[in-house]
């Protein structure tokens, strides 16, 4: 395998047709990160409104309240049943639906009114194409997590007077964590690259379409496929990294193991105890 | 050792716990077939009986975290999750009974500790969120509740850590951090290894003395016998027979205690 391996990068690297003097030039070329920023800005903001409205619609499944959680199903119905770029174009469309906006008391006065057409709110609708998209699949991670909490937990909260808000927020959401954290840590890496489709909207500024517009002009589609692939791959290792921090810091208490604070205040305890210690 | 509880036995003569007829159906399950019951301020009542005869739904409904569905009971004079408008009752809002359930300590057979925190911060979590006490405050009554039930070097130590014994001793400081009337005990000692029992019943024990409101659902028929002052044997969801446990307990009067009793003793 390894031999494999070596043979094709090998292969690859003395293959002039990979044109590796256009991907040097091009690594660093300032359109590439710029694209690069966006596909981050892109990310963030819709993987903020996926959780956040995720888990919203979570505790609105699991409310028992019939209205609330049919909202969330049909909510989760529609935007996990449509291909998100077929959602992505229609949010581009949605300015020639509603040209004009205008918010304010309905039939009285407007506090802001403009129309959206003027407006560039190409990234802004392919954060929230992205986003409402996003927030179908986090609301059954996060309701996977709370549902993986025992009913035990919530029982003894309520006994202790914790009204059901506080009872989430303080008891069963952090415990859900722990479940919670690996698959949105998939979904963001999945969301790094879902960028790519907000051409649909259309926005052309991210990575993937930054680069496919400079490939079209030289001709060379293939060393700015490998430029852009190193970007994502450099982004998707921090990600990674700080996905590792995440699960460590929400296992608290996950372990029998003592944690390096616990083992500190031991060793000192015994240092103190009885010079020389274990 | 200073005590437990504030003002033991407090003369006012009301019953803490008033419970008149006490259904409750799950679906079409009639588990709770009219269940008539008074604990005395200062009294600890034991309950025992068949699993499945209902004692661990009838002290979930005594805090409200199971709803009656016919009866009523009553907590210090308060009628627990509903309010009376003529012969009808109507739910409480939810931020209500949570009041409500704030001076009702209750510990579970699983001990259900919050594994993300450790045990002193499973003890001032309600103080502080719940009755808004100051952090300070409330830290330095839970350490004092830790070194009560015999934990005082363990505030640092998260519940995975801990002996079931030692996990259900701090459920009790929890319990005992909201400053409740009432305690109910829901088969403490039950999911500890035998080792283990014995240092759960010694807290409890104290706690009695210290004159605590008791209701105590258990297998442990000699914590009955000897901290006890009432004895109730539940079966089929109906009280089959009460009375002062060396009473209940060496003389039984129904068929269906003596049957059981044959089997526990």
């Amino acid at each position: 395998m390894v031999g494999l391996l070596g043979l094709f990068v090998y292969g690859a690297t003395t293959n002039e047709r990979y044109h590796w003097d256009t991907y040097r030039k091009y690594l660093f070329d300032v359109r590439i990160s710029q694209g690069a920023w966006v596909t981050i800005q892109l990310t963030f903001w819709a993987m903020v409104l996926g959780i956040g409205l995720g888990t919203a619609l979570a505790v609105m499944r699991l409310s028992g309240n019939p209205v609330l959680s049919g909202v969330a199903w049909i909510y989760l119905w529609i935007f996990r049943g449509t291909p998100v770029y077929l959602q992505l174009v229609f949010w581009g469309l949605f300015t020639s639906l509603y040209p004009h906006m205008r918010f304010g008391i309905p039939w009285g006065p407007a506090f802001v009114h403009f129309d959206v057409q003027y407006v560039d709110a190409a990234f802004f609708f392919a954060c929230l194409g992205l986003g409402l998209n996003e927030a179908g699949y986090m609301a059954e991670i996060v309701r996977a997590g709370i549902l993986s909490v025992g009913e035990g937990q919530s029982d003894a909260a309520t006994a202790l007077g914790m009204s059901w808000g506080l009872t989430m927020r303080r008891i069963v959401l952090p415990q859900a964590m722990r479940v919670i954290i690996p698959p949105t840590g998939n979904e963001v890496i999945s969301m790094l690259k879902t960028t790519s489709l907000v051409v649909a909207v259309p926005l052309g500024s991210d990575l993937y379409n930054q680069q496919h517009q400079i490939a079209g002009v030289i001709f060379q589609p293939i060393p700015l496929l490998l430029v852009a692939g190193t970007w994502y791959l450099a982004i998707t290792s921090v990600l990674m990294v700080g996905q590792h921090f995440f699960e460590k810091r929400f296992a608290r208490g996950a372990s029998r193991k003592m944690t390096p604070r616990q083992l500190r205040a031991l060793a000192e305890e015994l240092g103190k105890q009885g010079g020389g210690g274990p | 050792m200073t005590s437990f509880v504030k003002s033991p036995n407090s003369p006012s003569g009301q019953p803490m716990v008033d419970a008149a007829g006490v259904h409750k159906r799950f679906g079409g399950l009639h588990v709770l077939r009219g269940i008539d019951l008074t604990v005395r301020t200062g009294e600890v009542v034991c309950v025992i009986g068949p699993s499945g005869s209902g004692k661990t739904t009838f002290l979930r409904c005594i805090n409200h975290l199971e709803q009656i569905t016919g009866g009523r009971l009553y907590v210090d004079g308060v009628l627990m999750g509903y309010r009376e408008r003529g012969d009808k009752l109507h739910e409480l809002h939810p931020r209500e009974a949570a009041r409500q359930r704030r001076d009702i300590g209750m510990v579970f057979q699983h001990f259900n500790l919050f594994p993300h925190m450790t045990a002193l911060q499973n003890v001032v979590e309600a103080p502080i969120r719940v009755q808004k006490m100051r952090k300070d405050d409330a830290l330095a009554a839970g350490r004092q509740l830790l070194a009560r039930v015999g934990l005082g070097d363990k505030e640092d130590t998260y519940p995975a850590q801990l002996s079931g014994g030692q996990q259900q001793r701090v459920a009790i400081a929890r319990a005992l951090a909201m400053k409740p009337k009432l305690m109910l005990f829901d088969e403490p000692t039950s999911a500890l290894d035998p080792e283990l029992i014995g240092e759960v019943l010694d807290v409890m024990k104290q706690l009695a003395n210290d004159g605590m409101t008791m209701v105590v659902v258990t297998h442990e028929v000699g914590f009955a016998r000897e901290v006890g002052d009432k004895l109730v044997f539940m079966d089929g969801g109906v009280v089959v027979e009460s009375g002062k446990p060396a009473d209940v307990l060496s003389r039984p009067q129904q068929e269906r205690t003596k049957a059981f009793l044959s089997k526990v003793l």
